[in-house]
């Protein structure tokens, strides 16, 4: 034990992000530079300020598992009772993947339901080492095209998809999420290919539509930094309902929204 | 996909009939007022208890009746849809003072007409000195008095000014005996009473009160049964003309006699209910286990073919619109009290039954059904939860509370039964409790709870240690030393408990001193006839009459006091940043602020009446100057003005905050909720019951947190205190499983009298049924954890800002306030910013 893990918030009662109710330990740093990510404070690993609602804020510190475990026990009544549990998100927890290990390990000794939100992209050798502690995970798939996921995420696709079978052959429950985002990936063929990939994988049952929001918008300018998306709108409900109905085309249960 | 239960479309004769009551402002009327007035100059000769009983009968036979259009449940006590009637035996001064003002006033207008006014006023002549208050005031120590009425430490006022309200009669004995059962009951008890009894007299002339009251109601029945059939006679189009029928046929059978069919039960029901609410000027008349008497009717009917589901709803959402069809004027200081023009008419479905045994039924699903499709205030909707509640009716009670009204309330049996119990009710009467008003449990038909007995403002008491006891220039509360000099946090912690506990029995002293006048002047015969065991006894409620007596004043405040003390506890004795001397000064400055709002104008128009005394000119220069340094401070020395508020970020900043999750803090929380709930406990009432507190503020926490100074959490002068038992507002950031965690530390079961946690989602955090499970296992992750009770606003700020701004398209938005739902537009601004600033929970 003691071994130091860096993340930026520990949010209690989050209901979108697995079942049940939740808490979620958001992991500081990524892989990725999503043009619409809504916690840009999260990208970076370093410790920096960001200015929220006029005041500066530090975001980022660093913690043992041992001191973090208290807070996300004291919803245990809460996960009893709703089939909730744990969800790491980040950031990209794979950035930092024996302190993910270590304290998974922990929430599941404490017989918690964990989960993680990740898009896998790192070597596999860094999954194998959670899988063991893990009962779910939420795995991004952003684009079947290579080349516009380097283009809107600073990062290619392949290992990503590679990893996607790996888990899923793993026998770990592995649910497969796109976040829609318009001139992005909103298209009726998008979404066919992504979710006809989800539905490829072994044991994969459920396909998520996450529908793109600002909510994240105000955080860049705190943090100084530019919004490359500030024209686009988040999408119709009209238009959300209609890639729904597209993604079920791949015989898997899908929803719109966690 | 799960479906939720008891879908049932909504009649269009529902949405008509909610029009209808809602086109205008609601209406004073006069009928009640003059007729009691002229019954009692009548009968001076008379025991009380008969001129009781002839008043309620003398108002039955000659108040103007009337059947609205569409209407299928009839009876109304105003002509005028939503008026209110008059009760100027309890008391009239001060609706006679704001005849001129009632129609523009803040929170719950009232129309009233010029001759209304000049009706009233010739009524009000005969009642100078004989009122109930005019009694009550008598009978109070004066130190009692001025406690509640010049330095607002706590107020009696609700029963001061009204009659007592509160309870849950037999319902059910009613619907299965009807009133000519209940007078032979009566007889019966007569038949049984000696004449050479030494309370023959007493007994002898309560049950002739109650035949009295009893054939009245019968005859008032009647009048609508004549009034329906003349107008089938008339009546063109053929439907109506059954439907009237019908109601005249139900009018000439119930109340008198039993119910044969449901919408017979739904008539006598409503007769019960309305004119309980003639005899007494009293609010929180509560029908409690509706679901549970009603459902015997509902069942008959239905498996004999003669009711579809769509029938009984219908005949429910009727109830539901005549509930909102009752209304009570109250000054002005109260109405921002309870505002919203509440009636606090509270229904409870689910639970258990005496046996232990889940009651849930059809008529569970379709209250809750009804609920959504009368989306207003009336009645206050209630669940109990308890471990076998099925997941379905929590469903369904989720999906009501998702539309935003603030409904249901959720209640927990496995924490109010055995405090119930801890109260002297026996096991079976424990596990069919009712609510009634706001959050207060009690056995229907058994109780007298006097539960709403007053509000007391715990902040008070310790805003008193700062000033060694003196208020508004007079020693008020016991000497408890020099706040300076004190070396010890326990020194300055036991100065508080001495003061709060001096006020409390200050306190005890007024509530008996009105319980006894209410027992003098205002014993009411309808209503005791249908509690037990005033027949048997032969006495009023008001007179002891019940099984379970009891008296409930509620204490507020618990939150503030909690940090404020903490804070004390760090920052002057643990830390030392800061001396006793410099926090009182800080509090005196109200940390270096000004004040904003209507408290400005209160304070700037203080201090210019008191220049004026003085001789000094008032100009608009003079009340300028004194706005702006009322509003701004400025005349505080910079340094000092720098300091104070210095410590308010302290505060703010680096002390402990009950309500997120913190072990020690939310302990100190208990044991400060426990200095009130404790102490109040030890007291014995006028009806030979004992006290018990109450945790929940209605919605007093307000206007009595606008009579109160800044206080050691950092909170500023005259704003509201908290809410509830809920952390203070803005307070609590981890979320509302972390306030609930906290919450749940209080010592729940002590507060008998009920308490109130009020949380507030967005509605996206209820969305479908997964959202809709999630929330229903968050209340019961909470009631695991021993919550008592809990409740919810799901609204967004936006449509609040929004009907800030455009009330008139806002006309019938529903908000929970406190205990109870009301109209948002008729709240005052205050208490509106409230609503909007309270924590906005949900991720």
């Amino acid at each position: 034990m003691g071994k130091t893990g860096r993340i930026f918030n520990i949010q209690r009662f989050s209901i979108h992000d697995g079942p049940g109710i939740r808490t979620i330990v958001f992991f500081k740093g990524c892989y990725m530079r999503c043009a619409w990510c809504c916690n840009p404070e999260s990208q970076r690993f370093e410790i920096e300020t960001m200015v929220e609602n006029g005041n500066d804020k530090v975001v980022g510190r660093d913690v043992t598992v041992e001191e973090i475990m208290p807070e996300i026990l004291a919803d245990k009544p809460f996960y009893r009772r709703s089939g909730g549990g744990v969800t790491l998100s980040g950031g990209e927890i794979l950035c930092q993947p024996e302190f993910a290990a270590e304290l998974l390990k922990a929430c599941k000794a404490a017989g918690l339901h964990t989960a993680v939100e990740s898009t896998a992209i790192a070597s596999f050798d860094k999954i194998e080492m959670i899988l063991p502690y893990l009962d779910l995970y939420l795995m991004d798939v952003k684009h079947m095209d290579s080349e516009k996921h380097k283009e809107y995420t600073g990062q290619p696709n392949e290992r990503i998809l590679e990893n996607a079978k790996k888990i899923a052959k793993s026998g770990v429950e592995l649910i497969i999420r796109t976040p829609v985002v318009p001139t992005f990936n909103d298209t009726a063929e998008d979404i066919r290919a992504i979710s006809k990939f989800a539905a490829s994988l072994e044991g994969v049952k459920e396909y998520h539509l996450l529908p793109y929001h600002r909510l994240g918008q105000d955080k860049y300018a705190g943090l100084d930094r530019n919004y490359a998306l500030k024209e686009i709108e988040p999408p119709t409900r009209e238009k959300m309902e209609f890639l729904l109905s597209v993604a079920e085309e791949s015989g898997l249960k899908c929803q719109i929204g966690g | 996909m799960e479906q939720l239960k008891f879908c049932i479309e909504k009649s269009e004769r529902i949405q008509k009939l909610i029009d209808a009551l809602y086109e205008k402002m609601p209406e004073i009327e006069s009928a009640r007022g003059m007729l009691v007035t002229e019954s009692y100059k009548a009968t001076e000769a008379l025991p009380i208890i008969l001129r009781r009983s002839a008043a309620f009968a003398h108002i039955l036979r000659h108040i103007p009746i009337v059947i609205r259009d569409n209407e299928l449940i009839v009876g109304s006590a105003t002509i005028a849809p939503r008026g209110c009637q008059v009760f100027p035996e309890y008391s009239f001064e001060w609706l006679e003072a704001e005849f001129d003002t009632v129609a523009t006033r803040a929170a719950d207008p009232f129309y009233i007409a010029d001759k209304t006014k000049g009706e009233l006023h010739e009524a009000y002549k005969y009642w100078k000195g004989k009122t109930n208050s005019d009694l009550a005031q008598s009978n109070m120590a004066p130190e009692a008095f001025a406690a509640f009425t010049k330095h607002n430490i706590f107020t009696p006022g609700n029963y001061f000014y009204n009659g007592i309200g509160h309870v849950c009669v037999q319902y059910d004995k009613v619907l299965a005996k009807g009133y000519r059962g209940i007078i032979a009951e009566a007889e019966a008890a007569q038949a049984k009473l000696d004449v050479s009894d030494g309370d023959y007299v007493q007994r002898n002339n309560f049950l002739e009160a109650v035949i009295e009251s009893c054939e009245a109601v019968i005859e008032y029945a009647h009048r609508y049964a004549e009034l329906a059939l003349d107008m089938a006679k008339k009546e063109k189009n053929p439907a109506r003309q059954a439907e009237l029928a019908k109601i005249a046929r139900n009018c000439a059978r119930v109340p008198e006699y039993p119910a044969r069919d449901f919408h017979e039960a739904c008539q006598s029901f409503w007769f019960v209910q309305l004119l309980l609410q003639v005899e007494s000027s009293g609010h929180s008349i509560s029908p409690g286990r509706f679901d549970k008497y009603m459902y015997p009717y509902y069942k008959k009917d239905k498996d004999a073919g003669k009711l579809t589901l769509e029938q009984a709803q219908e005949l429910l959402d009727c109830i539901w619109v005549k509930l909102n069809d009752i209304n009570k004027v109250r000054d002005a200081a109260s109405a921002d009290g309870f505002a919203g023009y509440g009636m606090f008419q509270n229904l409870i479905v689910g639970g258990q039954d005496e046996h232990g045994i889940d009651s849930t039924n059809d008529l569970s699903y379709m209250c809750l059904e009804a609920a959504m499709h009368v989306p207003l205030p009336q009645p206050s909707i209630s669940i109990r939860v308890h471990n076998g509640t099925p997941d379905d009716l929590m469903l369904k009670a989720g999906a009501l509370t998702r539309l935003g009204t603030g409904l249901p309330a959720y209640y927990n049996d496995e924490v109010i039964i055995p405090s119930i119990m801890s109260r002297g009710l026996t096991l079976e009467d424990a596990r069919d409790y009712c609510i009634i008003g706001c959050v207060e449990p009690q056995k229907p038909g058994k109780t007298d709870g006097w539960h709403d007995a007053a509000f007391f403002n715990m902040c008070r008491p310790l805003e008193l240690v700062f000033s060694n006891g003196v208020d508004k220039g007079v020693q008020i509360g016991p000497q408890t030393g020099d706040v300076t000099k004190m070396t010890s946090f326990d020194e300055f912690y036991n100065a508080y408990k001495t003061q709060q506990s001096y006020f409390i029995k200050l306190l005890v002293n007024a509530n008996n001193a009105i319980d006894a006048a209410h027992a003098t002047r205002c014993p009411l015969p309808f209503q005791s006839c249908m509690v037990d065991d005033c027949i048997a006894r032969g006495k009023s409620l008001q007179e002891g009459g019940a099984i379970y007596n009891f008296t409930g004043p509620q204490g507020f405040g618990i939150a503030n006091n909690t940090d404020g003390l903490l804070a004390i506890k760090q920052l002057v004795f643990a830390e030392k940043k800061v001396t006793m001397a410099e926090f009182k000064a800080a509090l005196e400055a109200n940390y270096g602020y000004g004040l904003t709002g209507a408290a400005a104008e209160r304070v700037t128009a203080e201090i210019v009446t008191e220049l004026a005394k003085q001789g000094i000119e008032t100009t608009a220069d003079v009340i300028r100057t004194v706005y702006t340094e009322v509003t701004t401070a400025a005349s505080l020395d910079p340094q000092r003005k720098a300091r104070f508020q210095e410590i308010k970020r302290l505060i703010d900043e680096t002390c402990p905050k009950y309500g997120n999750d913190i072990y020690e803090a939310d302990m100190f929380a208990r044991d400060v909720a426990n200095t009130y709930t404790k102490e109040v406990e030890k007291y014995s009432n006028f009806r030979g019951g004992k006290f018990q507190a109450g945790l929940y503020p209605v919605s007093a926490n307000v206007p009595l947190g606008g009579q109160t100074g800044a206080t050691p959490d950092g909170r500023l002068a005259f704003t509201p205190v908290a809410d509830g038992i809920g952390p203070a507002s803005g307070r609590d950031v981890k979320g509302p499983t972390a306030t609930a965690n906290s919450v749940a530390k209080l010592e729940q079961d002590v507060a008998s009298n009920g308490t109130l946690l009020n949380q507030k989602f967005h509605p996206s955090a209820l969305q479908g049924m997964s959202g809709l499970t999630k929330f229903t296992s968050l209340i019961r992750s909470y009631f695991d954890q021993k919550g008592m009770h809990m409740q919810f606003n799901v609204v967004t700020r936006e449509t609040l800002l929004d009907a800030q701004k455009n009330p008139e398209k806002y006309k019938t938005l529903v908000v929970r306030v406190a205990g109870y739902s009301a109209l948002f537009t008729t709240l005052s601004k205050s208490l509106q910013d409230d609503i909007i600033n309270r924590t906005q929970q949900g991720w």
